[in-house]
């Protein structure tokens, strides 16, 4: 069948869309207190428990207590050795996942939801009776040592963190840098310290997403909701000391490298900042999606690298913004010339209509994304809630991405942009 | 449960549509039956390369990613040894967008120079940045040839060498193009907030006209059964000894792979399994070790790799190995942990289901193993699995004659 008159060269008019306010969660609080946000929703029986935990200050002499105290957690309790507890999730199908950011430490169940009762009370077991047992640790810091010095042999990853300890110095937790043998100062005494003061039910937030009937909410608060389990607090609101470099560049000659590794970027702000949208979106514009100015012009003009892209990332105590890539090694000075022109575009001419309303639509369509399904809009809510923000943040955001304007993108970039106030980390050869 | 609807157009593409209202996205998943084993052993990488070139611009349209991105969508794809696979997400409303688009670069591409320069470029810096310029990054170039002597799977899908790559001409391209990106050659599926007959309609009128047809396939030659020992060692600028070895197994089409599969979780799924609990935790021999099927369309492999603790022995290390898979081989599992593996494939299956692009995949390769319901089926083919078949394939594959082993060392170690 043909068509006769349709046109193939032009694109059909792209409909409107329209967007949905964001489904939010729910709340209530378990008899103890610990407040537990839900969101009921999706087809598939599943669902997830996330135990989400502040770090506690940063203490310079062990820097890795707080990551090895919640990813050991699972290795053993007293009634049940890691192999156990570790028979017993997997029995069920479910997955016991942790995680170790900047920020927050977490505990994540992920289980069929026919199965959260028999799961439900190993989380709690794990949560609120580790023992650290030395064999584990022992383990832990040998296999941790290991792979952190594989990581150095790496050129991006080695790069990345060079980058965040340059901008955020060596006082911070953001960037600390660490050497393999600072596993060895891991003791068993300072992981039961540390989760004593920081695994209570009064640092503790709950987020569940996916298929929950009233009796697993029930269910949840039998499990963790008792008071016979901590309430005191330690010291969690912190500001640590940051000594930043502005402008500074270094150069990490890597022997035989045939790629380099390049971060540039800066501290700026977090999502809690009035220019975060706008800033996120003139990201999006210079390396934030395949048809960004970066990606065009070092990939798919020049060919010197496999990908390049930019971000703003939100934290705590602060944001920061960052370019990222790995270039052919003898492309390494045009790249890095390419990117500062890059930036220099956007300080000094106007982005072109057509593709500000590019990145628009793209976001708006990235933003509907987001908003699919359970586990995206758990993630939504943890974004705005762990900032300090509320639900009316994305209203803005969606008002700032449609109205924003060229003249307000090149200011931005004129603001937060100064090539002088960048950093550079470079690690390979050039 | 994934429901679906099946259709053939007259210019026999396969469409298969997945309506899901909950959700304010469609996806697109575009599957065409080619990949890195189509290969000729003399020009490998190709597929891969090409999937680049698709995104070079089409016959009709110069710019395949700023259209879909003005309509807020946007796409990947990936190739691997059997199949090259595209897909694209965006906000249901500009679904025609998508049509327009696919079905201009199944009718033609633009074939420029320029495009062909720059990919052969970015595809040099992939195979660099993932291969060469990682400590371990080389070990498949290593393993495949070791592992397979005949056929096409003895290459990496991203090529035996960066000179394959190099050597490209546009008129290997074209050839490439019209040989194998044809309606007959391709399964389409569309997911998503969508309604069946505007669906049929617009795959009609969009793709309708394109009227190529893909010439017979040879087939691939059989790797025949491997009855020697294989070693190779190699020494690298990497902090620790490394071993890698793999065993000649079914295809993921064939009736014994279920029990392969159940095999290898109870081995090394999870951290309750096998080999961590033994020979991390216990000997601490290793600091990780795996075992896993490649799962590919012809006859794949078992892989079971791992990285030492600094200062074991390799023979040490090798050793404990042989003991876990001979007592697979020797002591019947037990049914609470034939269970727990089977219970681990129900979740996971169902995990794969959250996200639409997912099912749309999930889909559109079940249709090209043969029968688009095994997405519901292959549950139930796991969960039939018996402890003596999961015996029987164990002691069917690790036997020393069908082993490859290739024993990658650290410099600094080995002086």
């Amino acid at each position: 069948m043909i068509i006769p008159d349709l046109d193939r060269t032009h694109p059909p008019i792209p409909a409107s869309w329209h967007i949905e306010p964001v489904q939010q969660v729910s709340r209530y609080s378990l008899d103890n207190g610990i407040p537990v946000y839900y969101i009921n929703a999706g087809f598939q029986n599943l669902v997830k428990v996330e135990l989400i935990f502040p770090n506690l200050r940063f203490g310079k002499d062990f820097p890795l207590v707080g990551p090895a105290a919640n990813r050991l957690m699972s290795d053993g309790t007293s009634k049940h050795n890691s192999r156990e507890l570790a028979e017993a999730i997997d029995y069920y199908g479910a997955f016991l996942e942790t995680e170790e950011g900047p920020d927050y430490c977490s505990l994540q169940l992920y289980t069929l939801t026919k199965h959260l009762n028999e799961t439900l009370p190993y989380l709690r077991e794990i949560l609120t009776d580790p023992v650290y047992p030395e064999n584990e640790l022992d383990v832990y810091r040998q296999n941790h040592k290991q792979k952190l010095i594989i990581e150095n042999n790496k050129v991006g990853s080695l790069c990345r963190r060079k980058f965040a300890n340059m901008i955020f110095g060596n006082d911070h937790p953001y960037g600390f840098f660490v050497y393999p043998e600072d596993y060895d100062r891991l003791e068993r005494g300072g992981l039961v310290s540390h989760h004593r003061e920081k695994y209570t039910s009064g640092h503790c937030t709950i987020v569940v997403s996916g298929r929950i009937s009233a009796e697993a909410l029930r269910n949840l608060n039998a499990q963790l909701g008792g008071t016979d389990w901590t309430r005191s607090n330690g010291v969690t609101e912190t500001n640590d000391t940051m000594h930043p470099s502005p402008g500074k560049k270094q150069f990490v000659p890597v022997d035989g490298a045939i790629q380099s590794a390049i971060r540039i970027g800066k501290i700026v702000f977090n999502r809690s900042h009035p220019d975060y949208p706008a800033m996120t979106i003139l990201n999006t514009v210079l390396g934030g999606y395949f048809g960004s100015r970066l990606m065009s012009n070092l990939r798919e003009d020049k060919g010197y690298t496999y990908g390049v892209g930019s971000a703003v990332a939100s934290l705590r105590q602060a944001g920061y913004f960052f370019i990222s890539t790995e270039v052919d090694a003898g492309s390494t000075l045009n790249a890095l010339h390419e990117i500062y022109l890059e930036i220099d575009r956007l300080r000094n001419e106007e982005i072109q209509e057509p593709e500000v309303k590019m990145v628009k639509n793209y976001l708006l369509g990235t933003f509907l994304k987001g908003n699919d399904g359970a586990f995206h809009l758990a993630e939504r809510f943890k974004s705005i809630h762990f900032s300090g923000l509320d639900y009316d943040y994305y209203d803005r955001y969606i008002h700032k991405l449609t109205t924003v304007t060229a003249g307000e993108l090149k200011e931005m970039a004129i603001r937060y942009l100064e090539p002088s106030t960048l950093c550079e980390m470079v690690v390979g050869s050039k | 449960m994934i429901t679906y609807s099946t259709h053939l157009l007259t210019n026999n593409l396969k469409l298969i549509i997945h309506q899901d209202k909950s959700t304010p996205l469609a996806t697109v998943n575009i599957l065409y039956k080619v990949g890195a084993r189509d290969e000729n052993p003399e020009h490998t990488g190709f597929a891969h390369l090409f999937e680049h070139l698709m995104f070079g611009g089409s016959v009709n349209i110069p710019d395949y990613d700023g259209p879909l991105q003005l309509a807020g969508g946007d796409n990947n794809a990936f190739t691997n040894n059997d199949i090259t696979n595209y897909y694209l997400t965006l906000p249901t409303g500009n679904l025609s967008t998508a049509f327009w688009l696919e079905s201009d670069r199944m009718t033609g591409l633009s074939f420029s120079e320029k495009s062909l320069d720059v990919q052969r470029n970015v595809v040099i810096e992939e195979f660099k940045q993932r291969y060469l310029n990682q400590p371990y990054g080389d070990v498949w170039l290593l393993l495949r040839p070791l592992a397979y002597k005949v056929h096409p799977y003895r290459w990496a899908t991203i090529g035996k060498e960066i000179e394959h790559i190099e050597k490209t001409t546009l008129d290997d391209v074209k050839n490439f193009y019209y040989k194998f990106y044809n309606p007959d050659n391709a399964i389409m599926v569309v997911a998503g907030n969508v309604v069946e007959e505007e669906v049929k309609d617009l795959a009609e009128q969009w793709f309708g006209s394109i009227q190529r047809s893909t010439p017979p396939r040879t087939g691939y030659p059989p790797e025949p059964d491997q009855h020697e020992f294989r070693e190779c060692t190699v020494e690298r600028d990497v902090p620790f000894d490394a071993v890698y070895r793999a065993y000649h197994t079914c295809s993921r089409l064939d009736r014994e792979y279920h029990a392969v599969d159940l095999l290898t979780d109870i081995l090394s799924r999870g951290k309750s399994a096998r080999l961590y609990n033994e020979l991390v935790l216990k000997q601490k021999l290793f600091t990780n070790i795996h075992a896993y099927t490649t799962g590919d369309f012809d006859k794949g492999l078992i892989v079971v790799d791992g990285k030492l603790v600094k200062g074991v022995k390799m023979a040490d290390a090798e050793n404990a190995i042989d003991e876990e898979l001979q007592k697979i081989i020797r002591v019947p599992v037990q049914t609470d942990e034939l269970k727990k593996v089977k219970n681990k494939i129900e979740s996971t299956t169902e995990f794969s289901e959250v996200d639409l692009s997912e099912r749309a995949l999930n889909l559109a390769v079940a249709e090209y193993m043969g029968d688009v319901e095994l997405v519901n089926t292959e549950i139930k083919k796991y969960q039939a699995v018996t402890a003596g078949e999961i015996m029987e394939q164990a002691s069917k594959i690790f036997k020393k004659g069908n082993c490859s082993v290739l024993h990658y060392l650290s410099k600094t170690t080995s002086n």
